[in-house]
């Protein structure tokens, strides 16, 4: 980009006028409001009337073809009771934990040494980026297969060491196990090169100083990096969480093989049901689209509900 | 010289870690290779087959026979592309004029424009079924390309990056030499921030092409279903998979991708970063 030298220019003396049309009026503007409406007219359509249309269907028995029935606040009396809909929660609430603290502690970890590597840098990002490029259903596919109990590769790694065999997809925690390492695998690399990113805004004099006042790596870590890099951290934190626990085609396609019910059943005793594939199966499984509604609404809620602790956690934890 | 040798061989240990970092990344995708080339019966065998067969072209064969992979791998490259275009079009457009324009109601609708983006999308799944249902596009690409067409991210991300790069001499200039609302967009705004829109677009194109959820409830019928649909039917429907060929599938199925991404990788890496920290 061409820079312009300012100091051969006078202070340009219409500086303080707003760029606008010359004509006054909401119908001046039209160009632009036309160019903005593409958004709000699809978003109007398929995203305010649905959502307000779902809150309608949360109060309604409907099973998507004959007339709805007016149901109150029946479905979410019956949600706060439904002990299915508790374990989805709880299911979803583990595999994000299993997922998310190794990965961003790995991604830390990966972060620095990147940081403090000088050759390669940008090989490794590539690589360290590729996991997230791939399609989750032929990822899901390729994990199905390493965690296969019989001949899986990682039963083959635990029988090479002496160790017993696990049957990974039919025992609820090797499924959960299962679950998260494919979306730590996923995201560790993202998460790296965000923290990479910001790692890269830390001004060097600051490890320099922390050298001279004799700082180990240790502690000039958890002294000058990470309390710099608690803005960064809480994004991935709040967009892990986010998409964590909306998480639906990971279990749904490395588990639908493994049970001859439902393709949303989450795998042996629903032990791989998260929150979201519990809305399908009710959904689209029951065409119960009336209760399917206030499933998803109580969803919503699970999230911003945990999103707002998690950044509350990290604020205060800053703080001290 | 001795504190040479030892940050030497302390970088040394570095780059082993980050190769066995690498190693981890890639390897799912070289255990797919390797899964591809075999058959079914070899890939069950212990110890684990390591090294590639001579089975690759019977699994393609396969793959064929069962499902319509081109018609879906066609499929969804016609929505990925239609989506990443209008994408780019649509939120460019908005975002130049949210950047760069004042006029009644900019900050209402901006704002608007931030909260519809964090509204999770199995919220309007039920009734976006029943209204595609109801106008008929159930069933067609349409249902997934119409919706998709603008979103909210990519006006955010692209008023971002029009802010910083579009001077307002730049636009005051065109606009004393006559030019109109369309061309200032078009001849000025769009030429300085392709870096942002090559961004934007690889990210479009590979969410669409990933994307599952939807899909696989707007496609009724399953023999005009995405690729990712076609693979997991593939996945699920038989009892004893033949997993030789699922393999291959999801393999095959990873290569446009890969493509765009070693097209794009040198924006997106660089550019990831900077929409985090802002």
């Amino acid at each position: 980009m061409a820079t312009v030298p300012v100091v051969d220019r006078p202070p340009a003396p219409v500086a303080e006028a707003p760029v606008v049309h010359p004509k006054k009026g909401i119908l001046s503007h039209w160009r632009l409001y036309a160019a903005i409406s593409p958004f709000y007219l699809l978003f109007l359509a398929f995203g305010l009337v649905p959502v307000g249309f779902s809150l309608f269907l949360s109060f309604h028995r409907w099973d998507g073809l004959g007339s709805m029935e007016w149901a109150g606040l029946s479905q979410y009396k019956y949600l706060l009771a439904d002990a299915d809909f508790w374990s989805s929660i709880g299911n979803t609430l583990i595999i994000w934990a299993l997922a998310t603290f190794p990965m961003i502690f790995l991604a830390m970890v990966t972060a620095v040494m990147l940081n403090s590597a000088v050759r390669f840098k940008n090989v490794y990002r590539f690589a360290y980026f590729l996991p997230n490029v791939t399609s989750i259903v032929a990822v899901a596919i390729i994990f199905g297969s390493v965690f296969s109990t019989n001949f899986g590769l990682m039963n083959a790694l635990l029988q090479a060491v002496g160790l017993d065999q696990v049957a990974w997809l039919n025992t609820p925690w090797g499924i959960k196990v299962a679950v998260a390492t494919l979306m730590t695998w996923q995201w560790t690399g993202y998460n790296a090169i965000i923290f990479l990113a910001g790692l890269q805004t830390v001004p060097g004099e600051l490890y320099e100083a922390a050298r001279m006042d004799g700082a180990g790596p240790v502690q000039t870590f958890f002294r000058i990096t990470l309390p710099l890099m608690r803005p960064v951290l809480l994004f991935v934190l709040v967009v892990s969480t986010i998409t964590g626990l909306q998480s639906f085609a990971e279990p749904q396609v490395l588990l639908q093989t493994n049970t001859n019910e439902s393709a949303f059943a989450g795998g042996p005793d629903h032990a791989g049901r998260t929150m979201v594939l519990y809305f399908f199966q009710q959904t689209f499984d029951n065409n119960d689209f009336g209760y399917g509604a206030a499933v998803a609404w109580g969803i919503f809620l699970v999230v911003v509900l945990f999103s707002i602790i998690n950044w509350r956690l990290v604020q205060r934890r800053g703080e001290e | 010289m001795a504190t040479i040798k030892g940050s030497r061989r302390r970088g040394l240990a570095l780059h082993a870690v980050l190769v066995i970092g690498l190693l981890i990344s890639a390897f799912p995708f070289y255990w797919a290779v390797i899964m591809s080339t075999h058959t079914s019966t070899e890939i069950f065998s212990y110890p684990p087959k390591l090294l590639p067969g001579p089975h690759f072209l019977e699994n393609v064969r396969n793959l064929f026979d069962n499902i319509d992979f081109f018609g879906s791998m066609f499929n969804s490259l016609l929505v990925a592309t239609c989506v990443t275009v209008l994408v780019l079009f649509f939120d460019s457009l908005a975002a130049f004029v949210f950047a760069k324009f004042e006029f009644p109601g900019r900050n209402a609708l901006f704002g608007l424009l931030m909260v519809i983006f964090m509204v999770p999308a199995q919220l309007a799944a039920i009734p976006q079924f029943v209204i595609m249902a109801k106008i008929g596009w159930i069933g067609s690409m349409t249902s997934l390309i119409v919706p998709a067409a603008a979103n909210a991210f990519g006006i955010f991300w692209m008023r971002q990056y029009m802010k910083g790069a579009i001077h307002d001499e730049l636009l005051d200039a065109s606009r004393l030499d006559g030019a109109g609302f369309l061309r200032q967009y078009w001849h000025v705004a769009l030429p300085v921030v392709r870096p942002g829109l090559a961004f934007l677009g690889i990210f479009t194109f590979m969410g669409q092409w990933n994307d599952y959820a939807w899909p696989l409830i707007a496609l009724t019928d399953p023999d005009n279903v995405t690729l990712q649909v076609a693979l997991s039917q593939l996945n699920g429907s038989h009892g004893t998979t033949d997993y030789g060929m699922v393999m291959t599938g999801a393999l095959l199925a990873l290569v446009p991708l890969l493509i765009v991404f070693a097209i794009g990788a040198r924006q997106i890496i660089g550019d990831l970063g900077k929409g985090a920290i802002r």
